[in-house]
């Protein structure tokens, strides 16, 4: 570009040695400024930076190595395609050991340490409640795929996002009208004790009324049980399905007992795949579980009418048709869940991108543009399918799927829209300041 | 041991209170943030000090103190909508009311035995936020919403949330323990403490009622672990049941014995030294509970008596 008569027109100005002193003194005082150079660098070409809030150890260990490998092989692909706006991203991974202290405190390290453009990738719902405030605090985004209806329920902050998967709340109310025209409509519930179980107490009943059903009788199983013979007599005789959502090591014997008590004259089965994540539905102990069905976020079998999609997400991540690690049969993943690691990292590319994201000085702008997103089409970025998102909730909303056991394997027999899954805002985060 | 003059042993303690207030200017931000945890923290384990450390009671229950202020300042914000002073009162008084029950009940037994109830007691009270989860959130906890955590004095209000406000007020209440806790030990009560850690019956045939003296000493302790627990709710804005598990009643035990049991100083070192092996550990493997175990071993094998107590036992005696 030449400009004659405007600025860049070197030839038309005299160099006097106070105006060549004065350059060399600003020159000078750019090389010594490092900080301003590498801010430069850092909005051009240095990577995103995402802190992942691994569940590493702890009671979500299993959850959290297979978040893990979901989120490399996206990150993979991301980078692969370019980046986000033209930048690599880079992951750094912080264990939290599945306490929301020391949760907490990750959420600290990435934000002051780290200096993250953002944190992602919690699961259990305690540690995202108790490293909520950190990133508020921090105002540090902070994507979460942990399916718990706490981000919904507007509680916690506008930092807080859950695009890439349902929660619990639409999920239950997704399974009603199925349970209801399939299974039966006098349910009995079976659910831990704890808050978990409290979202499955809560939300199926006035669902399941609403399509017609009835909760007949809801029996809580104290966490620290490991029999659970003795509430089976609880169960009403004119059950026609048991819903059960018990989760934890004790789910083995949980299911051996129930067979031992009903024989082969049960009623119908209905139950959260959650129970069974990363455990293989053929295991010893699990026969009685043929023909009942189950929820699932993301089918862990193949299924026939996959999508190229879903082939290609599966073929990424390294899982094979049976859901386990390709080339370890046993290594069973928790592909219910683990796809929102996949569909999150896609819906953060897409806020950054329409953000004109640069860095942590972004971050509002972050906030904002995640908040006006509303729709991700299925497709490779979203393979589990398509999905609504509210930007007031900071929720998404999605289909789920049904599965019966059929031949120790889980086919998908029934798949809701989207609308089944809907139900009216609890709040606005909008409403708060950044 | 030698006793320290009241000049010298005040002075030290000064002293690391001017430390910390000076290390608030040059830590890094990250560091920064994880001391004012680790000074509310360090409280936990000096209040576990006093009962472990100074009347040799091994107490496995002393999350549902923790826990008591924890619940009692939090509730009080989220449920009643209180000011933060008046949560922190709450959170104290629960630990009155909780170790003075907790103190009549367990302290007609010993040794064993008091361990066995006290952790049966947290247990108790553990399952209790979860059975309550309605109004404690259960398992999952609360936050307690940013907003109400402001400290107001009249027209002036301080953010708990600011990281200068939290700091100093961390090292406000670490600070107040801590000289609470060098007076308590340095005076007659505090002797009869250890008199009666060194021999109840013979402390008992010296006309000393030890049971109201260690009742007292359930209480003072209970009070110091709910202040800290009060603290990190204001402080850190959540209150959730993982605090109240067995987990929780171990740490201080860790914190005290690596720091040095009976030493005023100790739980800060210990619970300092824990923390930043945790910390920089984490980060390298995910084996890092291994290299905490393989610490403690040696610490044991080598420093028995804790960082501190090894010092004072080595080298400079009148540490109080």
């Amino acid at each position: 570009m030449t400009d004659k008569n405007g600025f860049f027109d070197l030839s038309r100005s005299t160099l006097t040695r106070r105006t060549a002193l004065k350059g060399l003194a600003a020159g000078a005082g750019l090389g010594l400024a490092p900080g301003f150079v590498r801010y430069s660098q850092a909005q051009s070409s240095a990577p995103i930076k995402i802190g992942f809030q691994s569940h590493r150890t702890g009671i979500g260990a299993a959850y959290g190595r297979w978040y893990e490998k979901t989120t490399a092989a996206a990150v993979k692909a991301i980078n692969a395609a370019g980046g986000i706006n033209g930048r690599q991203v880079e992951v750094i991974i912080e264990d939290d050991g599945t306490d929301p202290g020391r949760g907490a405190e990750v959420v600290g390290k990435f934000a002051t340490q780290h200096k993250t453009d953002i944190v992602f990738g919690t699961l259990f719902s305690h540690v995202v409640i108790g490293s909520a405030p950190a990133a508020g605090e921090n105002k540090m985004p902070y994507f979460v795929v942990s399916e718990g209806h706490h981000v919904a329920s507007t509680k916690l902050n506008r930092y807080v996002f859950q695009p890439g998967i349902t929660d619990v709340k639409s999920q239950i109310q997704s399974m009603a009208p199925w349970i209801a025209a399939n299974a039966g409509k006098k349910v009995t519930q079976i659910f831990p004790d704890f808050a978990f179980g409290y979202d499955h107490r809560d939300y199926l009943p006035p669902a399941l009324k609403a399509q017609g059903g009835e909760v007949i009788a809801q029996i809580a199983i104290p966490p620290t049980e490991s029999s659970f013979t003795k509430y089976f007599p609880q169960i009403p005789a004119e059950t026609e399905v048991i819903y059960h959502v018990m989760v934890g090591p004790a789910v083995l014997t949980f299911v051996k007992e129930l067979g031992e008590f009903y024989g082969s004259n049960r009623p119908q089965l209905f139950g959260f795949i959650d129970s069974l994540e990363a455990t293989d539905i053929n295991s010893p102990g699990l026969e009685f579980l043929d023909g009942s069905h189950f929820w699932e976020g993301s089918p862990r079998y193949a299924q026939a009418d996959d999508s190229e999609a879903q082939k290609a997400y599966r073929a990424a991540v390294g899982i094979d048709d049976n859901g386990a690690a390709v080339g370890d049969p046993k290594d069973v993943s928790t592909a219910a869940h683990m796809f929102g690691c996949w569909e999150t990292l896609y819906v953060v590319k897409k806020a950054m991108e329409d953000a004109g994201y640069k860095g942590p000085e972004d971050r509002a702008k972050l906030v904002e543009a995640t908040e006006a997103l509303t729709e991700f089409a299925e497709g490779p970025e979203h393979p589990q399918g398509p999905k609504t998102f509210n930007g007031k909730i900071h929720q998404c909303f999605g289909i789920q799927n049904i599965s019966k056991i059929e031949g120790g394997k889980l086919k998908v027999v029934h798949k809701t829209k989207i609308e089944d899954g809907l139900y009216e805002a609890e709040g606005d985060y909008t409403t708060q300041a950044l | 041991m030698s006793e320290a003059s009241p000049v010298k042993a005040y002075a030290l303690h000064l002293g690391v209170v001017g430390l910390l207030f000076v290390l608030s200017f040059l830590l890094p931000e990250y560091y920064h943030g994880l001391l004012a945890r680790i000074m509310v923290l360090a409280v936990f384990a000096m209040g576990y000090n006093m009962l472990f450390g100074y009347v040799g009671l091994l107490s496995l229950g002393h999350a549902m103190f923790f826990a008591a202020g924890l619940y009692g300042a939090g509730l009080a914000v989220i449920q009643l909508g209180w000011s933060v002073p008046a949560a922190f009162a709450a959170g104290l008084a629960c630990g009155v009311v909780v170790s003075l029950v907790i103190g009549l009940l367990a302290l007609r037994t010993t040794g064993v035995a008091f361990m066995i109830v006290t952790m049966m007691f947290a247990q108790v009270f553990y399952l209790l936020i979860l059975y309550f989860a309605t109004w404690t959130g259960g398992d999952q906890g609360m936050v307690v919403p940013q907003p109400a955590r402001v400290l107001s004095f009249g027209a002036t209000s301080l953010e708990l949330t600011n990281p200068t406000v939290r700091y100093m007020t961390a090292l406000a209440l670490f600070s107040i323990v801590l000289l609470v806790t060098l007076a308590i030990v340095r005076s007659r009560y505090g002797r009869v403490l250890v008199a009666i850690r060194e021999n109840e019956e013979r402390t008992k045939m010296l006309g000393y009622d030890t049971f109201s003296n260690k009742l007292a000493a359930v209480v003072i302790s209970g009070i110091i672990c709910a202040a800290s627990g009060a603290a990190y709710a204001l402080l850190f804005g959540y209150v959730g049941s993982s605090f109240a598990s067995v987990q929780y009643s171990i740490l201080p035990l860790l914190w005290v014995l690596l720091g040095g049991a009976a030493t005023t100083l100790g739980p800060l070192i210990g619970t300092l030294f824990m923390y930043y092996v945790i910390d920089i550990t984490s980060g390298y493997t995910s084996a890092y509970l291994l290299i905490v175990g393989i610490a403690l071993i040696l610490l044991v094998l080598f420093f028995p008596k804790g960082i501190l107590g090894s010092i004072r036992q080595r080298w400079l005696g009148w540490l109080p």
